[in-house]
């Protein structure tokens, strides 16, 4: 009896899980689905499949392609997600292990200031940074990934440290007895062991680097050949009244198929990474 | 060995605190001190005391509407995602087939930047509205569902990932035991599950309360603030005040220093909240 009853609820909540599903992924199916159709048919006729009339190929595709330099977006928007991911985990990791293993006062300021700047919003120093990065010939690809490195710098270095804590001593000093100098202990013995939080790290860094807005558009602005992703997209709407939304909604599911490929194939290390950075943040 | 990783100073912390000093150091204390400032660039400030934070308030400025709709959205968006999340979590923790499946499902849209969602939505609400005659511009109501329908998209699937660990980590002996006791679901929800899970209750709501009071790239793209501004949040005031027209540069500094003020206190109170958590235990 009791088992019957659970099945019925089981079922119940099977359908309703499901159509909130349908729900979650509706959004992304109708700029999929609109993305095929001429550009006059998608405000007059937004919910129905394309038929023989308002099919458009792949016109959308390519007329958007052509129009925003998408393709090129891609390409600055996966060198410097990727190029920041790297020298974050390589230069963080190393200063949260040294203001770890070092005690002074020196280390515990820069420890603290650190944990400070994850709490500052991005407009406290939007103006003063960009005249900064102005100043110091910032305003290309490289100097977007050392601006990166500084601002994933607070909570990198934060949960970097949180894990470096739990490493016992006694590895470090059976590698110095054996003659290694610190940078190859680091390296050698330290490194490896944090392979989990740095998987961690990466995935955290990747997903804001890669979404990242205001920061490309103020430092390397709108005129430029380095554009991202989010400043193409947003300028192919930008302040400019008759938009063809058939390319705008080209352009928005090429903007979330990368997001998703990502998300599908590591799935299991994006979870576990958002919640361990949930928790310590 | 902390003697010998010691002169090691340079060699593990220089790349990552000079990229800090660029990125957040200095901007940041220059940010202060402007907002004390009349400037157009960071060269030729001018020292005016409170002036800008007097300015700040002024009507015209937008400051304090900002903050109202601000607020408002933040309350909405905390209480329904919570609920949602939670729910969901409860759902999902059944063992019922699918799990694994709704899971990926739900928590995707986390993952797509704030530009991109912004305007995928913006097509949807304004497709749904064609019929009508309105686009999502015509009325600031539509613009504050509109916030908090994207908002949910988002966060929902984070917040339950927390709230499904959380509830994975009820002791399951503790649940049998109210079940001998004849203890409802309801009752067993109220009265155990509820209170382990506060600890993951306190991260979703502080998670939900600092990225909704701080929303700024979904708030640009959805509406960028029409009509009249009625839809501003105070990021986007600020930015506004920034690069909307010039001659207030530091009347945005002197918002943005109080914006930073309010995100630090929020922090506080967090820190606070998970402080006495802690001694509890």
């Amino acid at each position: 009896m009791t088992s019957k009853k659970k099945k019925t609820t089981d079922a119940v909540i099977f359908v309703c899980l499901l159509v909130f599903a349908l729900i979650v992924l509706y959004p992304l199916f109708f700029i999929l689905n609109n993305s095929f159709k001429g550009k006059f048919f998608i405000s007059s006729d937004p919910f129905s499949f394309p038929n023989a009339e308002t099919f458009s190929g792949f016109s959308n595709y390519v007329n958007g392609l052509t129009k925003t330099g998408l393709l090129s977006a891609a390409g600055w928007s996966f060198f410097i997600t990727i190029v920041s991911v790297a020298l974050i985990i390589l230069f963080t990791s190393m200063t949260a292990y040294y203001i770890t293993r070092v005690k002074s006062k020196i280390t515990s300021a820069l420890y603290y200031m650190f944990v400070f700047s994850m709490i500052v919003p991005f407009q406290m120093v939007m103006f003063t940074m960009s005249s900064l990065a102005d100043k110091f010939q910032l305003k290309n690809p490289l100097g977007m990934c050392i601006l990166y490195l500084g601002f994933g710098a607070g909570l990198s270095v934060f949960m970097f440290s949180g894990f470096v804590k739990s490493i016992p001593l006694e590895i470090e000093e059976a590698a110095m007895i054996d003659g290694c100098n610190p940078l190859q202990t680091y390296f050698g013995v330290v490194f490896p062991i944090l392979k989990p939080t740095a998987i961690t790290v990466a995935i955290l860094n990747a997903m804001w680097i890669w979404n990242d807005f205001l920061l490309p558009y103020l430092v390397i602005g709108v005129s430029t050949k380095y554009k991202t992703i989010p400043v193409v997209i947003q300028m192919l709407v930008g302040s400019n009244g008759n938009k063809d939304m058939g390319a705008l909604m080209a352009m928005l599911v090429l903007s979330i198929v990368p997001i998703i490929i990502f998300y599908l194939t590591c799935q299991k290390y994006i979870i576990e990474g958002v919640v361990a950075g949930a928790v310590k943040g | 060995m902390e003697k010998t990783l010691k002169k090691y100073f340079l060699v593990f912390t220089l790349p990552t605190l000079v990229a800090f000093a660029f990125a957040f150091i200095i901007p940041f204390v220059q940010g202060i001190y402007l907002s004390f400032c009349n400037f157009t660039t960071v060269s030729n400030a001018k020292w005016v005391g409170l002036e800008n934070y007097k300015k700040a308030f002024g009507s015209s400025q937008g400051f304090i509407s900002a903050f109202g709709f601000t607020a408002g959205f933040t309350v909405i968006s905390i209480i329904t995602i919570n609920i949602i999340a939670f729910s969901l979590a409860l759902l999902l923790t059944r063992k019922i087939k699918g799990t694994n499946l709704f899971r990926t499902v739900f928590f995707m849209p986390n993952l797509i930047g704030g530009i991109v969602l912004g305007y995928t939505w913006q097509q949807m609400i304004n497709a749904i509205l064609y019929s009508y005659g309105k686009t999502i511009v015509s009325d600031a109501k539509f613009g504050f569902i509109g916030l908090v329908l994207l908002m949910n998209w988002q966060m929902v699937g984070y917040m339950m990932i927390i709230y499904i660990a959380g509830l994975q980590n009820v002791p399951t002996d503790l649940l049998e035991a109210a079940h001998i006791d004849g203890a409802t679901g309801w009752q067993t929800l109220i009265k155990v599950k509820l209170p382990m899970v506060m600890s993951s209750i306190t991260i979703c709501v502080f998670l939900t309360l600092s990225n909704s009071f701080k929303l700024f790239d979904q708030n640009k793209a959805l509406t960028n603030g029409a009509p009249m501004n009625k839809t501003q949040m105070l990021a986007l005031n600020i930015y506004e005040t920034f690069y909307g027209k010039t001659g207030f540069e530091g009347v945005g500094q002197a918002k943005a220093v109080m914006f930073f003020a309010a995100v630090a206190v929020i922090a506080l109170i967090q820190l606070s909240f998970t402080r006495s958590k802690e001694v509890e235990q």
